[in-house]
């Protein structure tokens, strides 16, 4: 949707300038929560889960920037057409991102649980960073499609939220089977169980993102998915 | 905006389907010509009484021009010729037999600035009235008089000096008083060009919400250079660029998603 042409008021161009440098740079913090926490998770180190923590404040407090700065250029400079379906979508994007690092923080904090039983390690976790990794990607790549305005790309990264799925149904199976065969570590897997829905609800998220890129580079809405991705 | 591309049509797909009656006005392939330039090109349009129609657009792109061929005001000027068919119920106004004045009267006109008569605010409203022959008695100009300020939202405002002169009430006033003055001879259709330019935003509002009132009685019309306003008072919204008629169609999609890129540029302050 970008035209290249610049705006009369050269402050306007400066404003959504600074919108979409704040949502890239909340985007880019909540990649890394999402690989610090699984890499936190993987060798139990607690002092990586606690450095993802805390960067899920500076991800708030940039929410908190985007909305601000949003709210001032709708008072302001009275956007139209493009613009405001820009504004529009980058308040909601951030309000998402933020729900995405609170993920992140959620995986995070279970990596002292998991590793609670001594030197034993599971076997499971070694499934998880590869959906991670996944989630991660669309992440990144809904974000590339938000600077870009690249309706396309958003398409795609919301038609590959039906195989993250598929990965996340595939790893509860696993799972459970792995709780039946080893009952000893039923508590720590079930805490796997909440990491893999985390990573799922990221995906879900990343197909939010992917909705509204989409409403801000074309001004129609995406048609309505079908999530059939239980709630729980 | 550096090239323009006459061949792009406008995008009449946009133009909403006229489902609960037949227009009030419709032009077809209208052309206008000031001597040898041409001011307005190939521009078709319908306007109807449920929707108040906006026309904007950068100066000079023509949309004052074509407000006024739609009661042929242009015929004031000596160069102006004007091309294609403009139909009022289905009468072409451009016919030999059509009465400019009794066109006029049905097709009313708000200016930019205020006008009132230099004569009472009551004079200012029966004018009309008694030239066409609208009122038998005393008792019915009263009648036409009130109704007309009241519909124009300025009856409470004035009905105590009635014979006070129309120039000394303040803009607002005087225009809502113009307004009163074009629906006194109870028109068809109310063009408006630029109503509110030369008012402050509280009076700017009150016009609004009239324009807003008057909905469905009269078809609107209403010139604008205020994006804002176009997309306060109007539910249709038409894009004029050098000539031609860039888009038509509902404020809401105009204003959100336009389908032109150059009504785009215009809206989003990228013109130019």
């Amino acid at each position: 949707m970008a035209t290249g042409h610049e705006h009369t008021v050269k402050a306007f161009d400066q404003d959504i300038k600074q919108l979409r440098a704040l949502i890239s740079q909340m985007g880019g913090l909540a990649e890394e929560s999402i690989r610090d926490a699984m890499i936190a998770l993987q060798r139990g180190d607690t002092k990586l889960a606690k450095e993802v923590r805390a960067k899920d404040k500076a991800i708030d407090a940039i929410e908190a920037e985007v909305e601000k700065l949003a709210v001032r250029v709708i008072a302001l400079r009275a956007p139209m057409a493009d613009d405001l379906r820009e504004v529009v979508a980058a308040l909601k994007i951030a309000a998402v991102i933020e729900r995405i690092g609170d993920y992140a923080k959620n995986i995070a904090k279970r990596t002292p649980l998991i590793h609670a039983t001594d030197g034993e390690r599971i076997e499971a976790i070694s499934l998880l960073p590869a959906m991670a990794q996944m989630a991660g990607d669309m992440v990144h790549e809904v974000l590339d499609a938000f600077s870009a305005r690249d309706a396309e790309a958003a398409i795609r990264v919301s038609e590959r939220d039906a195989r993250l799925d598929d990965f996340y149904d595939s790893i509860f199976r696993t799972l459970v089977t792995y709780m039946v065969e080893n009952p000893r570590t039923i508590s720590e897997v079930a805490h796997l169980l909440f990491v893999a829905k985390n990573i799922e609800r990221i995906g879900d998220h990343a197909t939010n993102v992917a909705e509204m890129v989409y409403f801000a580079a074309t001004g129609q809405y995406l048609a309505d998915r079908d999530t059939d991705t239980a709630e729980n | 905006m550096t090239q323009v591309d006459f061949a792009e049509a406008a995008d009449v797909s946009a133009i909403p389907a006229q489902t609960e009656a037949a227009p009030k006005m419709s032009a077809r392939g209208v052309n206008v010509f000031y001597g040898e330039k041409q001011a307005i090109r190939d521009v078709s349009i319908d306007v109807d009484m449920d929707n108040v129609t906006a026309f904007i657009g950068p100066s000079g792109c023509g949309k004052s021009t074509f407000l006024r061929t739609l009661n042929r005001m242009n015929d004031t000027v000596a160069s102006a010729r004007v091309e294609g068919e403009i139909t009022l119920d289905g009468e072409n106004i451009y016919d030999k037999s059509m009465d400019v004045v009794q066109l006029r009267a049905r097709v009313g006109m708000v200016f930019q600035k205020p006008n009132p008569f230099p004569k009472s605010i009551y004079e200012n409203v029966a004018y009309g009235p008694r030239i066409h022959g609208l009122a038998r008695a005393k008792g019915d100009m009263d009648q036409i008089v009130e109704r007309s300020l009241r519909r124009a939202g300025l009856w409470e405002e004035v009905k105590d000096r009635l014979n006070d002169s129309g120039t000394a009430l303040s803009g607002g006033q005087q225009q809502r008083l113009c307004i009163a003055r074009a629906i006194a001879v109870d028109p068809e259709v109310i063009l408006m060009d630029e109503p509110c330019s030369a008012l402050d935003p509280i009076a700017t509002a009150k016009i609004e919400e009239l324009i807003h009132e008057l909905r469905g009685r009269y078809a609107i019309v209403i010139v604008t250079h205020n994006m804002q306003q176009a997309a306060r008072v109007s539910q249709r919204t038409a894009f004029f660029h050098l000539g031609t008629l860039v888009e038509y169609g509902e404020t809401d999609q105009i204003f959100t998603a336009p389908r032109q890129e150059r009504t785009k540029d215009y809206i989003t302050g990228r013109y130019g």
